[in-house]
């Protein structure tokens, strides 16, 4: 196991420039996610990490050695590919035994490798199937053996639940958050899917335009996004933006609502600025500001209704059932410990 | 009234029962097929078959035959022409099928790596097989011939590595390796492209998790490629053994057999017999010859293809 230092890494093809100087710290045995949408260099990045693709400018090191100019092979890592990359002429044992194979470890060695991965997973009864007799989550599960009989330093997943079914993914997320904490190994994960972010990352690394955005711990990131793209990434249903000008007395729309407010500096009075309110911190009040109910979901434990006011429509999550219909008025105001102002300009948090 | 009622229950009858006959399925596959039945009939199975009945009768241009069995296959099994065509064939057939292979590959890889003006050297590539084989034969020709030869016009007089022309088709072993050569540098596309597709149909992360598990190029194309290329290298092989033990055109058009018979193959004597020579019956024969030994070659990589289809994911998603 090791630790893994990117320093202000750039890449480039030709020349564009797709990763604009990342610095990022991983700690040994730390579960690292990039997260971020399609084009933003987060699997690049990874791919740099593994070797796959050079590295135009800056420094990777893996433990105290930097890789750069190091072959894929020779970085002591293993990879995850989003669609598994199995050799589909070889058993499921010889697709895991395949890296040892080509070291000429002795065969007890592999074999008992082998074996122990193949119990880590589940795989036993597998062993002798050839990769196409295998379903989606058997082969995922296969991929991740031929990562664990490496013993490696650092695993790298790229995307890979996206090819699962909902349910399966759900799942395959709870396996490889239990194997990291198992084996402990330093592990970086590529996804553009928050929730899985969320749910399995010791921390979080947002990435948007080959720049990461906000590192931090999941819930940080969730309470206190650093600017307007994190905290519309983060969260699902994504938080309520609404632009406006911060008065003395509140938050003003460009709708002529006010809205109240926590804290905020006093010098930022009259700014331009954008109020952002998490679907959950919004509360039903009667005193509170009006808005009409356009479309009810009751989800069970939580009721999700998308309200309109002062001409903007908003997501809230309320923990009570709602009688009104779509059309009707309800009342409402967020909780103004929990809002976040973001600068209009610059996006960033004030 | 009545009798209009009968016409009509009728009329319905015999349309139900065309209607029936229509969608009786044996009877609907069996008109669908009757077309291209009928020119196999005619333009396949008829000379086939016609050619192996030839072979056992002395039929000569001219004159109808009388079935004796297998006397002709008796006599060419003591004719030393006959044996050498034989032999001839399968040295062709094995030196050529090597080279068409190993150059193919070799060729194939190298496109199917990232070079500039990739697609026009592909096309490029496609030249020796799409040019007619009459004319490169008479390529060839010009290229092997005794005085004015490019080769030994470089080897002579540019780089004076030999002091005389070589005589690249007047003794017997110089022109079975100048022909195994044109045949080669006709056959090579047709490996190359077909090894191309198949190679293109190879996942690049395949490569790039045998590269993480510490694979180098060699093993890499040791266990990676090479299996991977198996189903189609199967099929382009067997394509190609069978096109290339039944060559006829290039060497007819640049030795016809010769000099004394010595590069005739098994194609060529046959219609060399059969037709200059008149003895259709002969000629048949030889040509019947060559049967067994395309089905040999057929079922080899038939059975070779069947054991790598259960090996092979149909797709690795």
């Amino acid at each position: 196991m090791a630790s893994v230092q990117i320093a202000d890494v750039r890449k480039a093809y030709g020349s564009t420039q797709v990763i604009h100087g990342v610095d990022i710290d991983i700690d040994d045995g730390e579960f690292v996610i990039l997260v971020g949408p399609s084009g933003c260099g987060k699997s690049t990045l990874l791919r740099m990490i593994a070797g796959l693709e050079n590295i135009t400018g800056g420094e990777i090191r893996i433990g105290p050695r930097v890789v750069n100019d190091v072959p894929p092979k020779e970085r002591d890592i293993a990879m995850v590919f989003q669609n598994y990359a199995l050799y589909p002429h070889m058993t499921v044992a010889d697709n895991m035994a395949f890296s040892m194979k080509l070291r000429k470890a002795p065969k007890a060695e592999i074999d008992e490798r082998v074996s122990k991965a193949a119990s880590i997973l589940g795989l036993e009864k597998l062993l002798d199937r050839y990769p196409r007799q295998l379903s989606g989550g058997q082969r995922q599960r296969v991929a991740m053996g031929r990562a664990i009989v490496r013993n490696p330093q650092v695993f790298l997943f790229d995307e890979p639940l996206s090819n699962l079914d909902a349910k399966l993914r759900v799942q395959m997320r709870t396996e490889i958050k239990e194997l990291h904490q198992r084996l402990k190994t330093t592990t970086v994960y590529v996804t553009h899917d928050q929730i899985e972010a969320m749910t399995m990352a010791d921390k979080i690394v947002v990435m948007h335009d080959g720049i990461v955005e906000q590192m931090g711990a999941p819930l940080d990131l969730y309470d206190n996004p650093a600017n307007l793209f994190v905290a519309a990434f983060i969260g699902s249903p994504s938080m309520n933006l609404l632009k406006g000008t911060i008065r003395a007395n509140g938050f003003e729309t460009e709708g002529g609502v006010i809205w109240p407010i926590g804290k905020h500096p006093t010098d930022s009075n009259d700014r331009a600025a954008v109020l952002g309110i998490r679907p959950e911190h919004l509360m039903l009040d009667p005193n509170g500001l009006p808005a009409e109910v356009v479309v009810i979901e009751p989800m069970g434990s939580e009721t999700q209704v998308v309200v309109r006011c002062g001409g903007q429509d908003l997501t809230c999550i309320f923990r009570e059932r709602i009688t009104a219909k779509p059309g009707e008025n309800i009342h409402i105001r967020p909780d103004t410990s929990v809002t976040h102002l973001f600068d209009a300009a610059t996006g960033k948090r004030i | 009234m009545t009798i209009a009622a009968e016409a009509r229950a009728g009329h319905q009858f015999s349309h139900g029962w065309l209607t029936r006959l229509f969608d009786y399925k044996p009877f609907l596959v069996f008109i669908c097929l009757l077309p291209a039945l009928g020119l196999l009939l005619v333009f396949l199975s008829y000379p086939l078959g016609l050619g192996v009945w030839l072979a056992f009768t002395d039929t000569r241009i001219g004159r109808a035959g009388y079935f004796i069995g297998f006397e002709n296959f008796q006599s060419l099994w003591h004719d030393p022409v006959f044996i050498t065509s034989v032999w001839n064939t399968l040295l062709y057939t094995g030196v050529a099928t090597v080279g068409k292979f190993a150059l193919g590959l070799w060729l194939a890889l190298l496109l199917n790596n990232h070079l500039p003006f990739k697609s026009l050297l592909r096309a490029l590539i496609l030249v020796p097989w799409i040019v007619p084989t009459v004319l490169s034969a008479i390529a060839f020709w010009w290229i092997y011939d005794p005085q004015f030869s490019i080769i030994s016009y470089i080897l002579v007089d540019v780089l004076g590595w030999r002091d005389t022309y070589i005589d690249f088709l007047g003794a017997p072993w110089p022109a079975r390796f100048s022909l195994i050569a044109a045949n080669i540098w006709r056959g090579i596309p047709f490996v190359a492209i077909s090894l191309l597709a198949g190679l293109q149909t190879i996942s690049p992360a395949l490569y790039e998790a045998a590269m993480l598990d510490g694979a180098n190029a060699w093993q890499r194309f040791r266990h990676v490629t090479l299996p991977m290329l198996m189903p189609i290298l199967a099929v382009v092989l067997t394509f190609s053994v069978l096109f290339t033990f039944t060559d006829f055109q290039l060497v007819y058009a640049i030795t016809r057999g010769g000099p004394i018979n010595s590069t005739h193959l098994m194609a060529t004597l046959a219609f060399q017999r059969g037709i200059p020579g008149g003895q259709l019956g002969e000629g048949a024969a030889i040509a019947v010859a060559m049967i067994p030994f395309l089905v040999m070659a057929t079922l080899f990589s038939y059975f070779a293809l069947a054991r790598r289809k259960w090996q092979q994911g149909e797709d690795n998603d």
